[in-house]
């Protein structure tokens, strides 16, 4: 198949970006958005051009490095399904593509359509871990989590952490990445010795990022993984919560 | 707490403000505040809209319009535990509050989201799911408030309703719904007040964290419902006195 992309090309952070046109004759129809990016860029760099930077690594949807604003949709238009995933199939024959990087004041642009998500680890290190003595592993089963937590808990751990959701969001919010790690640790018992002190860290640690959530739900629909909206309510719950049990524990403090 | 030197710093700092001040300062909580203070004006919208019901109850034997006697008895409520017109003023006290409350909510998270993405998207954006309400908040939200400045200053104060008499309630109304402009923008601020309400009811069980599979799929219906009841009602009002249904 033949197409036209539409790419947007910025030398370094500073730099003023701009749209470049490429042609793209003779894409295999089967192949991956990323591999249809990667021939594209052989014959760029034939042609003696500086190749598209774009962020990619495991290519199976797990990982979350990659990650394209395609035609104005975080992922492109298949849903639930990260860039990787995405198959030229999914385009007609002369379509021509839009692809633009992440916009978000938490993800300055290195390069083209390549972003630094860095802002995602000082909220994980804010508060998403558990604090554990290290040394032998615990028996199996010696902590028992009911079923339905540990199914919550895994649909939030599902997560990859790619930022789909900040692109998507008419605000730029990181609401449902830092839900999902909330929920992740708060909905087991390995979590709850901290589960006061993480949401309250994480959600302002997120605040110095990113907008606020105005519930339209579009992070939902564009997220790769189909994490849920419910954990955001749940987020919020354990916050407000959270900011009247810190304050009663700041209270013991000698 | 061990977290990062940046997150101990930034907790005594944050220590040394008052509680409610630092508790305010976050967005997940403005929003909180929105949501609590949106309950106080469905619930208040709701009464407001059976109160005016009453316009279609017409005068009893002795010539006074049911709505009449109605704006009396707000007038009388709670007496003589408080004075007259006490509980009016404490119920537009509360509501004032909320308005200051809800605005400046809005305001500050609306300039703290437009610096979340300073640079916008250069190509057309597109949406899955957010609707023409949820996009148009901002919008609505700011003429819905013009417009209940306009609608004090015309069946409360009087200003800008040359027949109004203080206390005549029927006639106040029949008064101002008699000018077609001035209906028509009634009406048009009724529809952008259901747009509000509609992203606004279903979004502040999210706000406030009220999320359980039990009611999770009623929340949209309510929304529809609650919106449709008040729209309908509201709208009613200067449409039947426009057309002469109601005199």
């Amino acid at each position: 198949m033949n197409i036209t992309l539409r790419v947007w090309r910025q030398d370094n952070p500073d730099a003023p970006g701009r749209f470049v046109e490429y042609d793209a004759p003779d894409i295999e129809s089967h192949s991956s958005f990323l591999e249809m990016l990667d021939v594209v860029n052989e014959r760029l760099t034939d042609q003696g051009e500086e190749p598209i930077a774009f962020d990619s690594d495991c290519r199976e949807g797990i990982c979350g490095m990659c990650g394209l604003m395609i035609n104005g949709l975080a992922h492109g238009p298949q849903q639930g399904t990260a860039t990787c995933q995405l198959h030229m199939r999914k385009f007609e024959d002369g379509d021509v593509i839009t692809i633009e990087p992440w916009r978000a004041a938490g993800f300055p642009i290195i390069r083209d359509l390549v972003v630094d998500r860095s802002s995602f680890d000082r909220i994980i290190e804010a508060g998403g871990y558990i604090t554990v003595p290290t040394g032998s592993a615990p028996d199996a089963n010696l902590i028992l989590v009911p079923k339905p937590a540990a199914d919550a808990a895994m649909d939030a751990a599902a997560c990859i952490g790619c930022g789909a959701c900040v692109a998507s969001c008419p605000n730029g919010a990181a609401q449902l990445f830092v839900a999902a790690k909330v929920a992740n640790l708060n909905l087991l018992p390995q979590g709850q010795p901290e589960r006061w002190t993480r949401v309250e860290a994480m959600v302002d640690e997120m605040e110095r990022y990113f907008g606020s959530c105005t519930n339209h739900g579009e992070c939902e629909a564009a997220c790769p993984k189909r994490i849920s909206l419910d954990f955001i309510a749940m987020m919020n719950r354990d916050y407000i919560k959270a900011k009247f049990k810190n304050r009663r524990l700041a209270g013991q403090r000698s | 707490m061990t977290t990062t030197d940046k997150g101990t710093d930034r907790g005594s700092a944050n220590r040394r403000r008052p509680w409610a001040i630092e508790f305010y300062s976050s967005a997940v909580v403005k929003k909180w505040v929105m949501a609590i203070t949106g309950i106080i004006f469905l619930g208040y919208v709701f009464v407001h809209m059976l109160g005016n019901l009453k316009l279609y109850l017409g005068p009893d034997p002795t010539g006074v319009f049911a709505i009449d006697h109605y704006g009396e008895w707000l007038r009388e409520l709670l007496e003589p535990f408080l004075p007259r017109v006490g509980a009016l003023w404490i119920i537009r006290a509360v509501l004032a509050a909320s308005v200051v409350l809800h605005i400046h909510a809005a305001y500050s998270l609306t300039v703290a989201n437009w610096k979340a993405r300073p640079v916008r998207y250069q190509s057309p954006r597109e949406y899955l799911v957010a609707n023409y309400a949820s996009r148009t908040m901002r919008w609505s939200g700011v003429i819905v408030g013009a417009f209940i400045v306009f609608h004090l200053m015309d069946l409360t104060i009087g200003t800008v309703n040359p027949d109004f008499v203080a206390g005549d309630v029927h006639a106040n109304l029949i008064a101002s719904f008699s000018r077609p402009v001035v209906a028509i923008f009634y009406i048009v601020a009724n529809l952008l007040l259901g747009l509000h309400i509609f992203h606004g009811t279903w979004s502040l069980f999210q706000s406030i964290g009220w999320n359980n599979p039990r009611f999770n799929e009623w929340r949209r219906w309510l929304a529809w419902v609650f919106t449709a009841v008040i729209v309908v009602a509201n709208v009613s009002f200067p449409l039947t006195v426009l057309t002469g249904l109601v005199t």
